[in-house]
């Protein structure tokens, strides 16, 4: 070959390697953005909003001064919210992907149930806040409560729920389902011996990432109908005398986390957008150590389960 | 054998056929039950999608027969709760278009960005690491983004574009380009790694480079993937709520303006709904038509990706 040619052929090859630069250059810049964004967003938070964090601020309920308002009625009503509603979605969720993966015939119905579960997952949040309005506020006169919250946020979650069941129990091989008709098993026994148990740290997994974005979530609750400013904790969820459980707190008026730094971050006043702030951090820590959670859990499973 | 083992031998040869008998249809029953309440429970979700659009036909209708269809979609001014009302879609729909339009020419490049060098070119460790962040980055609640769009972005915006009003399209879709970025890079990367490794092989005999098996092999094989990727991002900019609610203000504006204030229709829908209105009101039965407007754009966006998907998947 002449020595022109192959050194036409380097600079070819010189040239292409060069792309390989550029782009490993451009992803590494595209990552090290969402990095970025995801410490800044928190150095942030912790600058404005870390001098609020006082035992006061957990404590203190909606005040006309900046300093003396807390976030006491909002965190006590994300708790309660999210009872209602991973009461709601866990066994519905959780039933539903069990139908999915182990009773469901394949036929329209299945395919049918499928193709929404997915469509579901698309609808925007406050389209989920319009329908909690119209069918538990008024439709079902539960009132602007801590129940239609937690019930509407549920509906929202369900999706979530429905997938992870399914991902999880799709993992179980089928030779354990065998070995359990074998001995004699009926479908349920099988079921609620074998598959629910292997499957339910998967299934915890996908609960904790489910629940962690209902506690985020603002729009629905906003159209459901937050209260502007709550003055005392909700009624106590137990009583003296039997059953020992009370239901009022179901019919009471509620805010969340999401919402009063929402109400503090569009007040004109400097001060409250430093509450904002601090309630802020409180959410994004708390959404960020569940997710954590769920992803170390995640790690856990794949490198210990050997089937 | 001792004498233990032997009655209970008796005791179960005597109660087995009996109890078995007894004990069958019992069984069968409770079988049957058990899978009819979990077919219930996978029907439920069924049940919200039929709600939601019962829900949001029924309120709306009553506002139609209020306004009339044809004004509701040209008219160009938004004012339902004024004493002169006017009820035209436009200014709602321009303002969630634009926003759209922003967060997507930052999510859509960078996420695909990200996508192909997580799937082609990051070492495996850096994988790892690199997909916790990015899913957490997609767990940080909305409202949190709409205070850092107002409080942060905006601010420094202004510096860069003098004049630049406090509330205003331009920053709350930078933000919520952001924010859909997990959501577009981890989709891409899903399709493109399930590009099988032949054809890269093949791209490699043939003396192509990284790059050029990127660019030319692995990207127009995952094209329906991709495309699927980004339609949902779509469906989640048209959606977004907290983001536009905080930083682009409340007020509905006919513009193509990424610099003006503008509310979308997300937007629109929490600000009513943080007042008191009543009941049954024209301004009530406004946020069920606004979103059934809202549901019927993602839902075709999501049909529109569904099918894509179904139809250019590459069968290998």
């Amino acid at each position: 070959m002449e020595p022109t040619a192959v050194a036409e052929i380097r600079r070819l090859i010189a040239k292409a390697k060069r792309w390989d630069l550029i782009f490993s250059l451009v992803g590494l810049l595209a990552l090290s953005l969402a990095v970025t964004v995801l410490v800044g967003l928190f150095v942030n938070l912790v600058w404005d909003g870390a001098p609020r964090i006082t035992t006061e601020f957990f404590t203190n309920f909606s005040s006309r001064r900046a300093t003396s308002a807390g976030i006491a009625a909002a965190w006590v009503g994300t708790l309660l919210v999210m009872l209602v509603t991973a009461l709601t979605a866990v066994p519905l969720g959780v039933a539903a992907g069990i139908y999915l993966e182990e009773y469901a015939p394949k036929n329209w119905l299945t395919g049918l149930i499928e193709i929404n579960i997915s469509n579901l997952a698309g609808v925007p949040s406050v389209v989920y806040g319009l329908l909690g309005l119209g069918l538990f506020v008024y439709l079902l006169g539960l009132g602007q409560s801590i129940a239609a919250a937690g019930l509407t946020l549920a509906l929202l979650i369900l999706p979530i729920v429905i997938v992870a069941t399914r991902e999880a129990i799709r993992t179980i091989p089928g030779a354990i389902r065998e070995g359990a008709y074998a001995l004699g098993a009926t479908k349920w026994q099988m079921v609620s011996h074998h598959i629910i148990p292997y499957s339910s740290a998967g299934i915890l997994t996908g609960v904790i990432i489910g629940l962690a974005r209902a506690i985020g979530e603002t729009a629905p609750l906003i159209t459901v109908g937050a209260a502007v400013a709550i003055f005392s904790y909700p009624s106590s969820l137990f009583k003296g005398d039997f059953p020992f459980l009370s239901f009022e707190w179901l019919r009471e008026s509620f805010t969340v986390m999401p919402i009063q730094m929402f109400q503090w971050t569009s007040r004109p006043d400097q001060a409250f957008q430093v509450n904002a702030a601090a309630a802020g951090l409180v959410l994004i820590v708390l959404t960020l150590l569940m997710n954590g959670f769920a992803i170390y859990l995640r790690y856990r499973l794949r490198k210990n389960i050997k089937w | 054998m001792n004498v233990s083992s032997v009655m209970r031998g008796a005791a179960l040869s005597e109660v087995s056929p009996a109890m078995a008998v007894s004990r069958r249809p019992w069984g069968r029953f409770k079988e049957r039950v058990i899978e009819l309440l979990l077919l219930l429970a996978a029907l439920s979700s069924v049940a919200i999608t039929v709600a939601i659009m019962v829900i949001l036909i029924k309120e709306s209708w009553t506002f139609f027969q209020h306004v009339p269809l044809w004004d509701f979609l040209t008219d160009t001014e938004w004012t339902p709760l004024f004493d002169n009302p006017r009820y035209g879609i436009m200014p709602l729909i321009s303002g969630t278009l634009v926003s759209s339009a922003v967060a997507l020419s930052i999510a859509i490049p960078v996420g695909t960005a990200i996508a192909l060098y997580l799937s082609e070119f990051a070492p495996f460790k850096m994988r790892e690491a690199a997909k916790p962040v990015l899913e957490l980055l997609a767990a940080i609640p909305t409202v949190v983004y709409g205070y850092f769009a107002f409080l942060v972005v905006t601010p420094l915006l202004q510096q860069l574009i003098p004049g630049l009003p406090g509330f205003n399209l331009l920053s709350a879709g930078i933000v919520m380009g952001i924010m859909i970025i997990p959501y577009v890079s981890s989709l891409s990367e899903d399709a493109m790694r399930a590009v099988p490794m032949h054809l890269r092989e093949g791209s490699y005999a043939m003396g192509a480079t990284r790059f050029q098996t990127a660019w030319k092999v692995v990207t127009p094989a995952a094209f329906s993937g991709l495309a699927a990727s980004y339609i949902l991002a779509i469906s989640r900019a048209v959606g977004e709520t907290m983001v536009v609610a905080l930083a682009a203000g409340g007020q509905p504006n006919l513009t193509w303006s990424p610099l003006d204030p503008a509310a979308t229709m997300t937007a629109y829908i929490v600000q009513v709904s943080q007042g008191d209105l009543p009941h049954g009101s024209i301004g009530y039965q406004s946020i069920f038509a606004v979103g059934l407007t809202l549901l019927l754009i993602t839902l075709a966006f999501n049909i529109l990706g569904y099918w894509l998907r179904k139809r250019y998947r590459e069968v290998y």
